[in-house]
Parts: structure tokens; C-alpha cells; sequence
């Protein structure tokens, strides 16, 4: 049985604001265990990246308000005083950003960045830090790590900055890596060096991982668990193998629909999801999904549970439709309209 | 060399012998010290009608060819016919007429509205600016183009803040037809969006160009989405265009590797393909385009490559059905093709590593063929 290293409890993150009260997140649960990639897929605005910054106690305010519990190792992470939280932040849950330009500071070197985490959680000495740096910067595959330590962000390419922050999530040999959309903004063939890396690091390092992320394709590769979220909500959720092969809610075949695959036949048209995300302050009623769903009726005014549908236990869904009507309507959903049969 | 051909019609854009090198300058006297060789001796024309997609990692000039065909940059040698007219070295003033047929759609719809003009004033300007229709005339058109592009016209007085990032590239989209343009050069037009609204896009775009029959050169870094917009596509690597091929051609036979590399870095979202497909991971970044590698640009990132990579640089060269590559070392290339193939014996693996020659392109040789490898 693997250690399990976080659970999630009906989380729930509100942000107060002029205009009303954002319910960012309404009601998340999951575990992560030792070893194990936990991806969460999402739009824009579907409360995953909240998610993951409340792990870290980063979206701490005199306007949020959070219910809920986040259990690390027996201890809840929402109720831990910020000077204990600054020891678990970097040390044992570490986080990795989206845009590594902004995530790093360009008037430091990337050496110097890597350092000063160590020797924040660490007692070592400067020097010793300084080649651990290097051999982190050399783990990550940075070439000529030992003279590109010295260097400014700047003088890095988008996906060595990535890499120096991995590198820096890395330095404290933390239990969780939180990678929020870490591929987004970098080249498919950037994209492709970096999920190599993570998927060997999690290896290396024995860490869990939480990878974020809009693109279904993207955790193909590396996930074991997938949690699908959608206006503050998991919508679905199981193994990698239930959300691609058996997937149960009408958003997650809108997301794999739009995915352009080069592995089938080009579609006429893509299949998307038509609209946008609701506004997380005037939430519809019922089904989150309902204004934009396809395949909605009346039932869809009442919000279902997210609970278990299937014959596999471990895959929950929150949808009204039949398991029957599901697995009829989806695959001329997901292929596109060339290949709904006439 | 072979001239690259459209398929069907005539050729809006051609683009010949271009390049484009920015100069680094350091001192006082602000002296050239380098050059970055952004785009390096690209010929290729995109037809009336048609979408060529162009391809590519950040760095290997793509953007810098689409503003060099708008003009927004000015060609360091070659030249750009547009419809027929000569515009590489046109002044500013001849161009602007020229101007209006052209128009751009940038990837950062944060960036590329003003943040302190409403929505109407945004979408109008461009008319304002080439003195088109009254004011009422103008705000009717502006209605009716946010209509078009999936807008309601109530969002007429409304600033760029309230909407999302897929909202905003639609006032883009609204903006760049605002002028009733012949050409449109999206420049990674949806690389910044969820793969949700990444797919309304490119549904739209493809709506708008049946409806307004424009002409679309889509640049991406991302061949899963180009495949579903473009009629033919070119890969550019460190500046230079190394194949060129109808759309769907490139993806069941890709020629040059580092279109083969491309293809299998695109994430397949099916968790048995992904786990039994062989995947290419390209080694480092690309090279720096101040001092290209020699020889094939690609040879120190390439896992076919040979002697001769590193000192003679491949040709373009015609595979037939307007297939064209520039390799020492092609793939998916049968013997027939290879022996129809104009271009000098150094083009089969074997011959290739046997002769480390310079060569003339496009000379024809005596015996053209030894068998593909």
C-alpha cells in the first residue's frame, strides 16, 4: 500500500470581491499517494489552479474564505499557522508556474534563485548549496550546468527556465511537485522534453506529483489519476484508463473532442464546446455544465453528485444521463461531426 | 532548384529569395558586430483562396516571414509580390493602400488590444484610418462584424477587460476584417487558448474564409492544429524553409526529419498509442540563428545525420505532388520517387555519405540513383 501523502476534503475556496462572492471552489476531494501523477484538467477559470495554490496556502486573504480540509500527512494544511506552512511551502510541496519568466527573478541569477531555496529550508553552508544548485541544473539537463549557474534568466531559453524551476522546485527533495500548466506557454517539442523529465523525476525522486493543465493530451503520458473540473467542481473522475476509454461526463468528450489528433482521420470540423465557462459569481442552476451541455434536459435544473456510476468503483461522475445513453451519445460527440454516422 | 507550386489558381503571395537579418550592434559607434539570420533565402508562394500553414519552434523565423510579407518588417534582400505588385522595397506611402488587403491577427489577445479603447473604436479604426464610409456607416459594419465572428453587437461599448482571452481573439478576428482584406496572417492565432476555445477558432477562422474567400497564412508551432486549417504546409527550421508539402501528405509521409520529430511531439491524448508509440524528443533547444550550424541546419539536433550534414547544406528539392524537402537523408521516400527526384546522386542515404561533395542544386547528374536505404 502506498503512503498516502494528501487528501482532500470538500474543499471549498470564496473570494469576496465588489461584485460578490467568487465561488472559485465549491467542493473538491481527492488523495494523492506516493509516487503517483494526479492530473487536473480544466478550462480557464475552472478553480484548478485555486486548487492547487490553497495546497500551499497561497491564496491566503483577508477576502477568502475556505472550508474544508486538506489533509497532509495528519496535518490540515488550511488551518496551519503561515511560519509552519513557510517550512511545508518549497520543502515538502513545492510548485512549479506556468510562465517561467515571471516565476523567475531577472535580476538574480538562476544560480543564486536555486541557493536560496536550499538554504532557506536547509542548514548547509553557500558553497555546498552551490553544487548542489549545479547538480540539480545538470539533473534537469541544463548543459554545461557548472559556468550556465551564473547566468540570468534571461540568458536562458524558455525551456531552460522551465528546467531551472524544476530544478528549484526540486532542491528541497519535496514530497509533492505541484506543476501548474508547466508546458503551456513553451514549444510542443519543449513540451515533450519536459513531461520526459517530469515523468523521470517522479521516478528519481519518489515525489508525487499534481500536474494542471487545459490539455487532455497532455496528461495521456504521465497521469495515473485524472480529475476532470469544471466551474469549481470535479465533474469526473478515475484512472487515466476510465476518463480516455470510458468517459462519463458530456464536458471531459467536449475536451477530448477539441483535441486536433493526428492519429485519426481529419474531422470536416472540430468538435468544441460551444459558449464559455459560467461566471463563478452567478453559477446556473442545476448541472454547472447544463448551459452548455448538449445533451441536457429537464433533470439537468437539479445538480447531481458526483458519485459511482460505473462498474468501476474508483470512477465517479456527475451527470444525470444513463451509463447506456452515455456510451451511445459520446463517440460521435468526441470524433466530430464528419464522423457522426448520417 | 524547383519553383514551389500552388496547387490550384493564381498565386496571391510570392515570396522569393527572402531574408531577413537583424543586426546586433555594440559601442559607441554602435558598429555591427553579428547578424541574426531570422529568416535565410525563403521562396514560396501561397495561392488565392488557399491556407498555407507555416510551421515551426519559437526562433525559427516564422513570425518574421508573416511581418515581412505584411510589410510590417522590411526585407533585408529578395522580394514579396503581392497580387501581382512588387512591394519588398514599396515606401510607406505607396503601401498603404496595399495595406488594406493585408491584415494580421497576433497570438496574445491580451496584448494586442488597447486596453483603454472600447470594442466599437477598436474594430473601426482601421476604417477611420483608410477614410471608408461615415460614421454610421462604420458602426453598422462594426455590428455586423461582431455578429459574424460570434459577438453580440451590445458588446459595441464595451472595453477588452470584460471579456475572456477566446472573446478577445474574436475582437482580433473582427479587426482583421474590418477592411474586407484579401490576406490574413494569423501569427499563432491560437496558441495562447484552452484547447476548448483553441477549437471554436479554428472553426471560425475556417467559416470566415469560406464566406469572405480569404487567403490565410496560419503560422503555429503546433502541427495538430495547422492540420486542420491548412491546404499545404511549410516547416521552417533556424530560418530556412526545409519542406514544403500538401497538408495531409506531410502527415502520412514526412521527408525531413525534423518534420518527423514535430509530428510525434504533439501529444496523442489515447494512453496505449502514447505509451506504445516510438516518440522523438529533440535534444536541446534550437541553435542560435546568429551563427547557424553549418551544413543542414538541423544535423546537431538530427539522429539521421551523417558526415555530409555538417557541410553541405541539402537543397530544396521536388519529391513530386509539390512535396519538397530539403534532406541528405529523406524518409518515406520510395525508389521511384527518389529516381524521379531531380537532383544530384548525393540525395540517397548512401550516396549521400559516400560523396561529402558541394554540389550545384538542381544540376542533374548522369546516374542519379542508388537504392533508398
Amino acid at each position: 500500500m502506498p503512503e498516502r501523502l494528501l487528501e482532500v476534503k470538500d474543499l471549498k475556496v470564496r473570494f469576496a470581491t465588489e461584485d460578490g462572492v467568487v465561488r472559485a471552489v465549491d467542493g473538491v476531494d481527492f488523495e494523492l499517494d506516493r509516487g503517483k501523477v494526479l492530473g487536473i484538467v480544466g478550462e480557464s477559470g475552472s478553480g484548478k489552479s485555486v486548487t492547487a495554490m490553497t495546497l500551499l496556502g497561497l491564496t491566503r486573504d483577508k477576502n477568502t474564505r475556505f472550508e474544508g480540509e486538506v489533509d497532509y500527512k495528519g496535518n490540515n494544511l488550511l488551518e496551519m499557522p503561515e511560519s509552519r506552512l513557510r517550512e511545508v511551502r518549497g520543502a515538502q510541496i513545492a510548485m512549479i508556474f506556468q510562465d517561467p519568466m515571471t516565476s523567475l527573478n531577472p535580476v538574480y541569477t538562476v544560480g543564486d534563485q536555486i541557493i536560496e531555496a536550499i538554504v532557506t529550508h536547509e542548514d548547509i553552508g553557500k558553497s555546498a548549496a552551490r553544487s548542489r544548485a549545479v547538480e540539480l541544473l545538470r539533473e534537469v539537463g541544463i548543459p554545461n550546468a557548472n559556468a550556465r549557474v551564473d547566468d540570468y534568466p534571461h540568458q536562458f531559453s524558455g525551456g531552460m527556465r522551465q528546467r531551472a524551476m524544476i530544478a528549484m522546485a526540486l532542491s528541497c527533495n519535496p514530497d509533492i511537485l505541484i506543476a501548474d500548466e508547466p508546458t503551456t506557454a513553451l514549444d510542443v517539442t519543449i513540451q515533450a522534453q519536459i513531461l520526459e523529465l517530469l515523468d523521470r523525476l517522479r521516478a528519481d525522486f519518489d515525489s508525487a506529483v499534481i500536474l494542471i493543465t487545459h490539455d487532455l493530451g497532455v496528461v495521456a503520458e504521465v497521469a495515473d489519476e485524472i480529475v476532470v473540473m469544471y466551474a469549481g467542481r470535479i465533474v469526473e473522475r478515475g484512472s487515466k484508463r476510465n476518463v480516455f476509454y470510458d468517459p462519463q461526463h458530456p464536458y471531459t468528450w467536449g475536451l477530448l473532442g477539441s483535441i486536433p489528433r493526428l492519429d485519426r482521420p481529419k474531422p470536416k470540423k472540430l468538435h468544441s464546446i460551444e459558449g464559455t465557462p459560467p461566471s463563478l459569481i452567478n453559477l446556473p442552476q442545476g448541472c454547472k455544465f447544463r448551459p452548455r451541455c448538449p445533451h441536457a434536459f429537464e433533470k439537468c435544473f437539479e445538480e447531481p453528485e458526483l458519485r459511482n456510476r460505473v462498474e468501476d468503483s474508483g470512477h465517479l461522475d456527475r451527470c444525470w444521463l444513463s451509463v447506456e445513453d452515455k456510451r451511445g451519445l459520446r463517440d460521435s460527440t468526441i470524433a466530430g461531426e464528419a464522423r457522426v454516422p448520417a | 532548384m524547383t519553383e514551389p507550386q500552388t496547387q490550384n489558381g493564381n498565386a496571391l503571395v510570392q515570396v522569393e529569395s527572402l531574408k531577413k537579418y537583424f543586426p546586433i550592434r555594440k559601442g559607441v559607434l554602435s558598429r555591427e558586430v553579428a547578424r541574426v539570420h531570422a529568416v535565410d533565402d525563403v521562396t514560396l508562394s501561397v495561392a488565392e483562396g488557399e491556407t498555407l500553414g507555416l510551421v515551426g519552434e519559437s526562433g525559427c523565423g516564422k513570425s518574421t516571414l508573416g511581418r515581412c510579407i505584411v510589410r510590417l518588417l522590411e526585407p533585408t534582400a529578395g522580394d514579396i509580390v503581392f497580387d501581382g505588385q512588387r512591394i519588398g522595397e514599396l515606401g510607406a506611402r505607396k503601401l498603404r493602400p496595399l495595406r488594406r488587403e493585408m491584415q494580421m491577427i497576433f497570438q496574445d489577445p491580451y496584448a494586442s488590444l488597447n486596453p483603454r479603447k472600447r470594442v466599437g473604436t477598436i474594430i473601426s479604426d482601421p476604417m477611420r484610418i483608410h477614410g471608408i464610409g461615415d460614421r454610421k456607416e462604420r458602426k453598422e459594419r462594426v455590428e455586423d462584424l461582431l455578429r459574424v465572428v460570434g459577438l453580440s453587437p451590445e458588446h459595441y461599448n464595451r472595453f477588452p477587460h470584460e471579456f475572456s482571452g477566446g472573446q478577445r481573439q474574436r475582437i482580433g478576428v473582427a479587426r482583421a476584417l474590418a477592411l474586407r482584406p484579401k490576406l490574413i496572417v494569423a501569427d499563432e492565432p491560437v496558441s495562447a487558448l484552452d484547447v476548448s476555445i483553441q477549437a471554436q477558432m479554428v472553426n471560425l477562422l475556417e467559416e470566415l474564409q469560406d464566406e469572405f474567400r480569404l487567403t490565410y497564412l496560419f503560422i503555429a508551432h503546433d502541427l495538430g492544429v495547422v492540420r486542420h486549417v491548412s491546404d499545404r504546409i511549410a516547416v521552417m527550421y533556424l530560418g530556412k524553409l526545409v519542406e514544403l508539402s500538401p497538408a495531409e501528405e506531410l502527415y502520412s509521409r514526412p521527408i525531413m526529419p525534423y518534420t518527423e520529430a514535430l509530428l510525434s511531439a504533439v501529444p496523442v491524448p489515447d494512453p496505449d498509442l502514447a505509451e506504445k508509440r516510438e516518440r522523438i524528443v529533440l535534444e536541446g533547444d534550437v541553435p542560435s540563428p546568429i551563427n547557424p550550424p553549418s551544413g543542414c541546419r538541423f544535423h546537431p539536433r538530427c539522429r539521421y545525420a551523417t558526415e555530409i550534414c555538417s557541410q553541405v547544406e541539402p537543397p530544396l528539392v521536388d519529391y513530386g505532388n509539390g512535396h519538397l524537402a530539403a534532406c541528405h537523408h529523406p524518409l518515406n521516400v520510395d525508389k521511384e520517387t527518389l529516381a524521379r527526384v531531380q537532383a544530384s546522386p548525393a540525395h540517397t542515404p548512401e550516396a549521400a555519405d559516400a560523396s561529402a561533395l558541394p554540389q550545384e542544386p538542381g544540376k542533374e547528374r548522369a546516374n542519379p540513383l542508388g537504392p533508398a536505404g
